[in-house]
């Protein structure tokens, strides 16, 4: 395989006396999804926000591209081009879908020397890139607040890739979705993957993981318990070390395998 | 939640929608409806009372500008997700400023106006970037300048002058050009030709035998004109205007799509603050004087302009136009309600009843928006 599109080795961050991740290392490959698993409070939202730019890690290496990197805030990362894709954050309900895929990348076109926002190029890439999502809207100005939460995250997703993401990381985009909306939102990551886009993909759910994960890192009390490749691994044994092993199993047991 | 189901080519569970209910769910809806009902109410009562007599409507359409002014201001902050209460203590404020450094310390006009604007806008940042930095609502921030800078703009007054009012601005402005752009009046030849061509009336008597009796359009209006349309095209047809939509709307998820929230909100701020100087100083150069306690109330009826034209409390929806049209309807109730002879204070009645009615419809049109009716 390639070489990694962005590594990280070693990653403490503290908050304060509370050590949120004590050692995190996980490299992605372009065109790889690599899943990150973890139950509540396993550190994987201080992970991504280090990857992100939102925090600065207290200890360890970030290498972008092959090169020491060092973000000081979100833009620099989305500048380089790291997105993330939040959970409840992705869109904003009451702006339009057009003006929510342009957000903070709106095309200009100039007036007089005036520069203006390019109302007409911002609706057809829309509705373009919407028809390739198999979003049917009934316009480019119809409110976001009208999509279902799996669309946002389908177009928050295409959103990203269309400007030019090389890693994408997605923080548990499938978490408040039903089973339709859930199979869209995987098909999407699938797409976006195979463009080449390196994927970090933010789950607690095995199944939803296992569907499109080429590698899968486990986190559990800010430490990384191993990455395991697709095959290696089966998504029984992930749960297992999700969830810290013995005491899941015995619940388990009680309750008849259904966790 | 609902789950949408079906996603597929043939959506047969989006419903068409017609033609009507869309344009229903636009921001100016209430406000429309709301200024051609006042036109044709005033029409009906007091048609015969002067008040569409070429005077009449520019006392109308002076108010009316006035209210548009501020609300201008107040409606692209409120979009932005933020309030300002001071808007009223700086109209006093700005107005001192302008009297003090052209009366009292003797800079000529156009300085003393443009140290006002300089003064006002620093305020206005620093009222920003002390929501910004504190993560107060800026409900209390700048309540607490409403409170700072009516107390400052009485006791700079009286430390200068030993008065609340400071009069002699007309004459410190005679003839200055910054001075006309805020007091005098525009197209004077255009009308002084409508009254020679016999279409407005003239002075009969007097000094001004000949002249017409409305010399032109007051400056007033023209800034409100100015500013509305720069405000609208500024919301709806620029990069920043989506970036005011979108600190609005959710300030993080704009955050994180690299919008600079901060910087927008912080200059939305100083935006609020130039539009109540501008109110300042038309009413400073119109008056020849400037009063410690102008001003007052205006932040209130600002903000209720700003809703009656279709403005979420909460941010990220609003128009300009709608609150221009807001502010249209203060204009005429407010003298229409004079020239009708009514009670003033029945005036009051009708804004809060207004104000009442435009929130309701606010509230349910959001419904439709995000799709929750």
């Amino acid at each position: 395989m390639s070489e990694p599109i962005i590594e990280l080795r070693g990653i403490e961050k503290h908050f304060g006396p509370v050590i949120a991740l004590a050692g995190v290392s996980l490299g992605v490959h372009p065109g790889e999804c690599h899943c990150l698993l973890g139950d509540n409070g396993a550190g994987k939202s201080t992970f991504i926000k280090v990857m992100s730019g939102v925090h600065q890690p207290t200890k360890g290496e970030i290498r972008f591209e092959g090169a020491p990197m060092r973000f000081g805030d979100p833009r620099e990362a989305i500048a380089a081009g790291i997105s993330t894709v939040y959970q409840d954050l992705a869109m904003i309900p009451l702006m339009s879908v057009a003006r929510n895929f342009f957000m903070g990348n709106e095309p200009q076109k100039r007036v007089m020397g005036i520069p203006f926002f390019d109302h007409d190029h911002a609706n057809r890439v829309t509705m373009q890139e919407m028809a390739r999502l198999g979003i049917r809207l009934r316009g480019p100005d119809q409110a976001v607040g009208t999509l279902s939460g799996g669309e946002r995250q389908t177009v928050a997703i295409a959103r990203a890739a269309y400007f030019g993401a090389k890693v994408l990381i997605l923080d548990e985009p499938t978490s408040a979705l039903g089973v339709r909306q859930t199979s869209n939102v995987l098909a999407t990551i699938d797409a976006v993957r195979k463009r080449g886009v390196a994927v970090v993909f933010i789950t607690h759910n095995v199944r939803h993981a296992h569907a499109v994960g080429d590698r899968f890192t486990v986190l559990n009390r800010g430490k990384t318990l191993g990455t395991a490749s697709r095959g290696e691994i089966t998504p029984e044994q992930l749960q297992d070390m999700m969830a810290g092993g013995e005491e899941l199993a015995e619940l388990e047991g009680s309750l008849g395998g259904t966790v | 939640m609902t789950e949408n189901v079906d996603q597929g080519a043939h959506d047969e569970r989006i419903k068409q929608t017609s033609k009507l209910r869309d344009w229903l769910i636009r921001p100016e809806l209430g406000a429309a409806c709301g200024t051609i009902l006042v036109f044709v109410f005033f029409l009906m009562i007091a048609r015969d009372t002067g008040m569409f007599a070429p005077d009449g409507i520019r006392n109308w359409m002076i108010v009316a500008a006035q209210f548009a002014i501020i609300a201008t201001g107040a409606c692209l902050l409120m979009i932005a997700g933020e309030f300002d209460l001071s808007i009223g203590s700086m109209i006093g404020f700005s107005g001192i400023v302008i009297a003090i450094l052209s009366v009292q310390v003797g800079l000529p006009m156009w300085l003393a106006i443009i140290g006002a604007f300089v003064v006002a806008m620093a305020i206005g940042a620093f009222n920003g970037f002390l929501v910004i930095r504190t993560g107060l609502p800026s409900f209390i921030v700048t309540l607490a300048s409403l409170y700072i800078l009516r107390g400052l703009t009485i006791w700079l007054s009286i430390l200068t002058t030993n008065r609340t009012i400071i009069s002699g601005v007309g004459q410190a402005g005679e003839g200055d050009w910054l001075g006309i752009a805020f007091g005098g009046v525009a197209f004077q030849g255009l009308f002084q030709w409508f009254a020679d061509v016999g279409i407005l009336a003239t002075y009969a008597t007097g000094t001004r035998a000949g002249q017409p009796l409305v010399a032109g359009v007051p400056m007033m209006i023209i800034w409100a004109i100015v500013l509305i349309v720069f405000a609208h095209l500024l919301l709806t047809r620029t990069r920043f205007g989506n970036w005011i939509y979108a600190a609005g709307g959710n300030a993080q998820a704009a955050r994180y799509a690299g919008v600079p929230v901060n910087r927008v909100k912080i200059l939305m701020f100083m935006f609020t603050a130039f539009c109540a100087t501008v109110f300042a100083a038309a009413q400073v150069m119109e008056f020849g004087s400037a009063a410690a306690d102008r001003g007052m109330l205006k932040e209130l009826e600002a903000i209720i302009c700003v809703v009656i034209g279709g403005a979420l409390l909460t941010g990220g929806y609003g128009s300009v136009v709608g609150a221009a049209m807001g502010a249209l309807i203060f204009g005429i109730v407010q003298q229409g309600l004079y020239f009708a002879g009514a009670e003033s204070s029945l005036f009051r009645v009708f804004l809060g009843v207004i104000l009442l009615m435009g929130v309701i419809l606010n509230t349910y049109i959001r419904q439709i928006i995000t799709g929750e009716k």
